[in-house]
């Protein structure tokens, strides 16, 4: 084996087992949290180094895999890397970095004593994993892990309100895990094989039968649960603005798209939009969940209740994409995603920024930070316009894109939807800032509170990723073209994979 | 075979739905353990029914014999129930404490979590 082939597979498996070692490593410093604080952060660079190394090596071969065992496809277990996997690592691991960062002051001692660090590299490690594996089982494994490590996160500070969001979390998400588990089992009934490649090999040449449609159907309401569509997102708001500021973050950037991602992989190699005749399901739930999304967050008060409500509109635009599924409409999507993740998970750090100046995240009881903290106010103000799809932030292109394509795909009433949901989006940021900021504040104080440092690195290292994203969209949008062409055609993948054409690494025993 | 089977499933299923449909967290809980015991069951019957020898390559030949058991589904089978068993025990210790700190199991009396930022009652 040449030492580009071993480049080429341990490239693949450092995204998952960096993470994995972190999380032992840390979960063996139990007693030491200065110390579980110090090989965290070394550990989220290397990991940012190793995610933007795989990056590299998927623009320069298109996909990677590895066979564990050399067993191939589908009798082995394999990890697969193609332009979207290796964006999707790439950021999870931005993201972990930021909000390392960020949780160096907001985790208290008492937090990292309840295990926030082995957990924190837990979730990474079944993040990455879901990104990365090439076969459906292991899809569902993942799914798990990501699961149960987020639950312990969600209750790390055993307050009343995490453990009853928790419950709601815990509850909805382990249903969301028994559907895809049925379906994998109904998928496996009928094709034989669980191997993404194969399956998408095998399954065109099966006859169209209902237990096929229903084990789509189950992809697609296991899915909805993890991602957050409309009528399956009750969990997301009930849940997310109870945990650490860091934590949510983290969930409001990562986890949602895991199953996003996963929506993705498995309607676009295993089942088609068109074939399974579920397009007009995905492209009516898609708007729903933009329009009900924006609507539930016009009457909440909490900060980041008002941001969970938003992630669920968000989810919609992005199904917009999968709905239409022309290339540039998936390649609208994948922006979407890239962009949306960083704006998303960089609004959640600010709600953190504002409730250490105010002392509260009731948008009722705070005000004035435009004249105490001006440079936050700036820094708002970056991601909400993002957000709402101002020119010239990320958020203004990836809405042009998957608008765009809805136009070009005789779908203009779904771009017409998406342009009010924007509308909407464009008024909450506006509740935000004219109650955190332009107001007077509800509360005379005499000294203001400083928002330390190490709180607003990571938030504006994620803010000049978003304006970067907005001036230089060219190199972006490029990249999620040709991510976009795996995606509509499975043939690459499969060639891939089974072929002999592209170069594939294999693991020698 | 295969449709007593099939038919065993669907109870196992029909009373898990059952039990998540009520307000109390345990029976909800008891009810995904069971529709998730169903779904170890259907992944089972996936990998068909009726093969009689062990899935083991006899001395000197290459492959498994026609007649050989699929091992696949047992594999699968045995990862969900491990998975089940931890996820099921991490539900069941969260319902306790949402015993002892919220003082109910009935999920329409938990609104701790609700109350955050609600809109005003007037």
């Amino acid at each position: 084996m040449t030492p580009t082939e071993t480049y080429n597979i341990l490239v693949i498996v450092w995204p998952v087992l960096i993470p994995l070692t972190l999380a032992a490593i840390t979960a063996c410093l139990w007693q030491f949290p200065r110390a579980q604080r110090a090989v965290g952060i070394a550990g989220l660079f290397v990991l940012t180094g190793s995610a933007f190394a795989l990056v590299h090596a998927v623009t320069r071969y298109d996909i990677l895999a590895v066979e564990f065992g050399s067993w191939p496809v589908p009798f082995g277990i394999s990890f697969v890397a193609d332009r979207l996997s290796a964006a999707m690592v790439a950021i999870t691991a931005v993201l972990a970095l930021a909000v390392g960062i960020y949780g160096l002051r907001e985790m208290r001692r008492v937090h990292v004593r309840a295990g926030f660090y082995p957990l924190f590299f837990g979730m990474v490690t079944g993040v990455n994993g879901a990104f990365l594996t090439g076969d459906i089982f292991n899809l569902y494994v993942w799914f798990e892990v990501m699961l149960v490590t987020s639950l312990g996160l969600l209750v790390l500070g055993r307050t009343k309100a995490q453990i009853d969001g928790a419950v709601k979390y815990a509850v909805l998400n382990l249903l969301g895990t028994v559907f895809f588990l049925i379906a994998v089992g109904l998928l496996y009934g009928a094709a034989g094989t669980l191997a993404f490649a194969d399956l998408a090999r095998i399954l065109p040449t099966l006859e169209a039968s209902p237990g096929l449609v229903a084990t789509a159907i189950l992809f697609l309401c296991a899915f909805g649960i993890k991602a957050g569509f409309f009528p399956l997102f009750f969990w997301l708001p009930a849940s997310y603005h109870t945990a650490p500021f860091a934590i949510s973050a983290i969930f409001a950037g990562l986890l949602t798209k895991v199953g996003v991602y996963a929506a993705f992989r498995v309607f676009t190699l295993l089942f088609e939009v068109e074939n399974a005749g579920i397009r007009e399901i995905v492209a009516v739930v898609a708007a729903l969940t933009m329009v009900v999304g924006v609507m539930g967050a016009a009457s909440q008060w909490n900060i980041r209740r008002i941001l969970s409500f938003h992630i669920v509109s968000q989810i919609g635009y992005i199904m917009m994409g999968l709905a239409i599924a022309t290339p540039l409409a998936m390649a609208g999507a994948v922006f979407y995603i890239i962009h949306h993740i960083i704006v998303k998970a960089n609004l959640f750090l600010l709600a953190g920024a504002v409730r250490q100046a105010t002392g509260t995240d009731d948008l009722r009881k705070t005000g004035g930070l435009l004249k105490s903290h001006p440079w936050l106010a700036v820094l708002f103000l970056i991601p909400a316009l993002s957000l709402a799809g101002l020119p010239p932030l990320s958020g203004f292109w990836a809405k042009f894109l998957v608008v765009d394509a809805s136009f070009k795909a005789d779908m203009g009433w779904l771009a017409g939807v998406a342009l009010f949901t924007g509308l909407l989006t464009l008024y909450s940021m506006m509740k935000i800032w004219m109650e955190a900021f332009w107001k007077a504040p509800v509360i005379e104080r005499k000294k203001t509170r400083a928002v330390p440092a190490i709180m607003v690195a990571p938030i504006a290292a994620l803010c000049a990723i978003t304006i970067t994203i907005g001036f230089w969209a060219q190199p972006f949008v490029t990249y999620a073209e040709l991510a976009a062409i795996t995606l509509t055609d499975p043939s690459v993948y499969v060639a891939a994979i089974i072929g002999e054409a592209t170069e594939i690494g294999r693991l020698d025993p | 075979m295969t449709i007593v089977y099939a038919a065993m499933i669907s109870v196992i299923a029909g009373v898990g739905v059952y039990m998540l449909l009520a307000q109390n967290l345990m029976r909800m809980i008891l009810g995904i353990a069971l529709l998730a015991a169903g779904a170890n069951v259907l992944i089972f019957l996936s990998g068909r029914l009726g093969a009689v020898s062990p899935p083991i390559i006899p001395q000197g030949s290459e492959a498994l014999a026609q007649t050989a058991a699929n091992s696949l589904p047992q594999a699968l089978v045995l990862t969900a129930i491990v998975i089940g068993f931890a996820l099921t025990a991490f539900a069941i210790a969260l319902a306790v404490k949402a015993y002892t700190s919220l003082n109910t199991l009935d999920t329409s009396g938990m609104t701790a979590a609700e109350a955050l930022g609600a809109p005003d009652k007037d």
